[in-house]
């Protein structure tokens, strides 16, 4: 067992994905020579030379296309995109190229390329600089799409992205990269597409991802103070998401909340509770509430960004809202 | 090294007791003129389903091109494609397969026209979106790059796609990085219903010689002069040269796509088509260098005898199945 930081257990995966395989390639802007804007790709030039770590200048549209293409001819590129935000600038290659290429050339070949898409507010980074659009790509067939939490699913999840061979976009939540874990020294890859008990419980099952996971704990503590034990999912992916394991939770808690830090409409949750209420129908004994960001842009005021993240007292009072 | 399109064509010259390389050059222009000719029949008869764009009047670029990359070289393409996929050894019948939306086609039925690909032949797919190649082009590039392949990565592009900003974005980046890409633009002075002339105010090559990179113009109608430049250009981009930029100038000679009236268009545009079309002025070469009439009468009768055979065999090869389809969206567990 170390103590490792969230930023850390990233660059360990990158690192050693770039050890394992040398068609691993890393570029994006400012991440060779300052070793990236959060620190996530330092020390990888030093050890992986200028050739397979680069520093592009900011062309988002082509950095994401030209990974389209490098994995089309044999590499594996993991690309950064600064803030999450910047990604509507290369929508086409993540949404027309990468995303269609395999289904529309007639399964020929993959697209082994990761998009790592750092998101999130609580940092008064404003408008252009917090937001949570994964929900944009987990909409899109032929990505998959994964939101690591702790520590060792940054690096396990990290690990996973870059062995599949199919566009993966990796959010991280920037707000996580300071966070410290003890984990094992041999940390494992973790499977897309599972989930994980955060926290058993018997009464409610609040599901969520990313950030928010510490929220909902936060959440499930004031909660268990008063009697009330709760069930916290951490979804993982959410592209494939583990619909199995989140049914499997109703079926045992018969109430469900869905938390993200995104905005509430049309977000994941939306598909959560769309789904939850159809093929979960039967074991429901009360509303699917769910808790996200209002419907407005992330202000930049402490106060006003307090204000809008969605915080342990609504997450709260979600659950005590379905067990009413 | 030859400069100049007057040494070019002494090169050329230089064949004239031996035509085989200008035949083969005209026996693939005609390939894919009678193969769009087909398609346009086909089309107007029902059976191309969605919309198709010929490159009636450019297939001198495809060819020229086709004709110096090799099977480790990867292109990138357009809506305007089908040469491009066929100059690269996309193979006749699953080129047809796929237009008419078979299974056995060479996607499968499920891209059509616009999204002709094929990995095995360096052919990383026809694309729906202006200008969407050329970043996939410089990561190809790239790759070549860092996997040492020795292969070039070449992008079409329309001369339309010149005002789309990752042009810009692609120039730069191959630039800095000296990647092996050569950027083809094929300009037939028209953007869908708008001359270029309304769309962009920039020559191409004043363009590249901004971001330092050796472009050239030449007349996209001749296809000697093209496959001359263009294997020139290859040879230096394979060396490490670093990127070029190759302008085509040539002529759309069918509508923006089948069906298209071009009620936007003067029709006295294409009245010299007979002397600027590459097919007759290879022809007439062919010609001076001793070629009888009888030996390319008998090549169009073994081209149309192979786009018969193609047209047949799409008509009766089966239609997609859904479910494989849908199951094909993620690389299935263990693959
Ligand atoms: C991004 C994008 N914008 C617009 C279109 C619609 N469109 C298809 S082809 C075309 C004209 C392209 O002109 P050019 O690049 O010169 O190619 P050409 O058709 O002349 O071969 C347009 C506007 C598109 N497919 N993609
Ligand atoms: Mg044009």
């Amino acid at each position: 067992m170390a103590e490792l930081r969230y930023v850390r257990a990233l660059n360990q995966a990158l690192s050693d994905a770039m050890a394992a395989d040398p068609s691993v390639v890393v570029f994006g802007e400012d991440i060779a020579a300052a070793g990236g804007p959060f620190g996530v790709t330092r020390g990888l030039l030093e050890a992986y030379g200028a050739d397979r770590v680069r520093d592009t200048p900011i062309s988002e549209a082509t950095i994401v296309g030209a990974a389209v293409g490098a994995a089309m001819t044999g590499l594996k590129p993991v690309v950064e995109i600064m803030f999450m935000d910047f990604v509507a600038i290369a929508m086409d290659a993540i949404v027309n190229q990468a995303a269609k290429a395999r289904f529309m050339f007639g399964g020929q070949g993959s697209v082994p390329m990761v998009v790592r898409l750092p998101h999130g507010g609580g940092v008064s980074a404003g408008p252009q600089h917090s937001q949570c659009l994964e929900a944009w790509f987990a909409h899109i067939p032929g990505l998959k799409v994964v939101c690591p939490a702790s520590v060792a699913d940054a690096y396990g999840l990290m690990r996973a992205a870059i062995d599949d061979p199919d566009p993966v976009i990796l959010v991280e939540n920037k707000a996580l990269y300071a966070r410290k874990e003890d984990v094992p020294d041999d940390l494992p890859a973790v499977e897309i597409g599972k989930a994980r008990i955060a926290r058993p419980g018997r009464d409610a099952t609040i599901v969520t991802y990313g950030a928010a996971l510490y929220t909902a704990l936060e959440a499930a503590d004031t909660l268990a103070g008063e009697g009330v034990e709760v069930e916290v999912i951490d979804l993982r992916s959410l592209q494939p998401w583990d619909e199995a394991a989140v049914l499997e939770s109703l079926s045992r808690t018969h109430r469900l909340v869905v938390a993200h830090e995104a905005v509430e409409a049309f977000g994941v949750g939306a598909e959560i509770a769309a789904r939850m209420a159809d093929i979960g129908f039967d074991e429901l004994d009360g509303p699917i509430v769910r808790v996200g960001a209002p419907f407005m842009p992330v202000p930049f005021a402490k106060t006003l960004e307090q204000g809008y993240l969605p915080d342990a007292g609504r997450i709260a009072d979600a659950v005590r809202k379905t067990l009413a | 090294m030859p400069s100049n399109n007057a040494t070019s064509r002494s090169r050329a010259a230089k064949g004239s007791n031996k035509p085989e390389a200008l035949l083969a050059l005209y026996r693939q222009m005609l390939l894919i003129r009678r193969t769009e000719e087909r398609l346009s029949q086909l089309f107007a008869d029902g059976e191309v389903p969605g919309f198709i764009h010929l490159s009636i009047g450019q297939e001198a670029i495809a060819t020229g091109l086709g004709a110096v990359l090799e099977r480790r070289d990867t292109i990138a393409s357009t809506h305007r494609g089908h040469g491009h996929a066929l100059a690269k050894g996309v193979e006749l019948n699953s080129f047809f397969q796929e237009v008419m939306g078979r299974e056995t086609g060479v996607c499968k039925g499920r891209g059509g026209s616009m999204h002709v690909a094929d990995m095995s032949a360096g052919m990383l797919g026809a694309n729906g979106i202006v200008g969407a190649g050329m970043p996939i082009a410089v990561g190809s590039a790239l790759a070549h790059q860092v996997r040492k392949t020795g292969g070039v990565a070449v992008v079409f592009f329309g001369d339309g796609a010149l005002a789309e900003g990752v042009l810009h974005e692609s120039l730069n980046l191959s630039a800095l990085w000296e990647l092996p890409a050569l950027f083809v633009c094929e300009n037939n002075g028209w953007s869908e219903f708008s001359p270029t002339s309304k769309q962009f105010v920039a020559p191409l090559a004043k363009l590249a010689d901004a971001f330092g990179i050796p472009a050239e113009t030449i007349d996209g109608n001749d296809v000697e002069i093209i496959a001359d430049t263009a294997g020139r250009l290859i040879s230096e981009i394979r060396k490490g040269g670093g990127p070029r930029v190759l302008e085509c100038i040539t002529q759309r000679v069918r509508g923006h796509y089948e069906g298209d009236a071009q009620k936007y268009r003067d029709p006295a545009e294409l009245k010299d088509r007979d002397k600027i079309d590459p097919l007759p002025r290879a022809a007439s070469r062919l010609s001076v260098l001793g070629v009888s009439d009888a030996l390319l009468a008998a090549l169009e009768t073994e081209v149309m005898a192979e786009i018969d055979a193609a047209t047949e065999a799409a008509r009766a090869a089966p239609l997609p199945g859904f479910a494989a389809a849908q199951a094909d969206v993620y690389t299935p567990a263990g693959a």
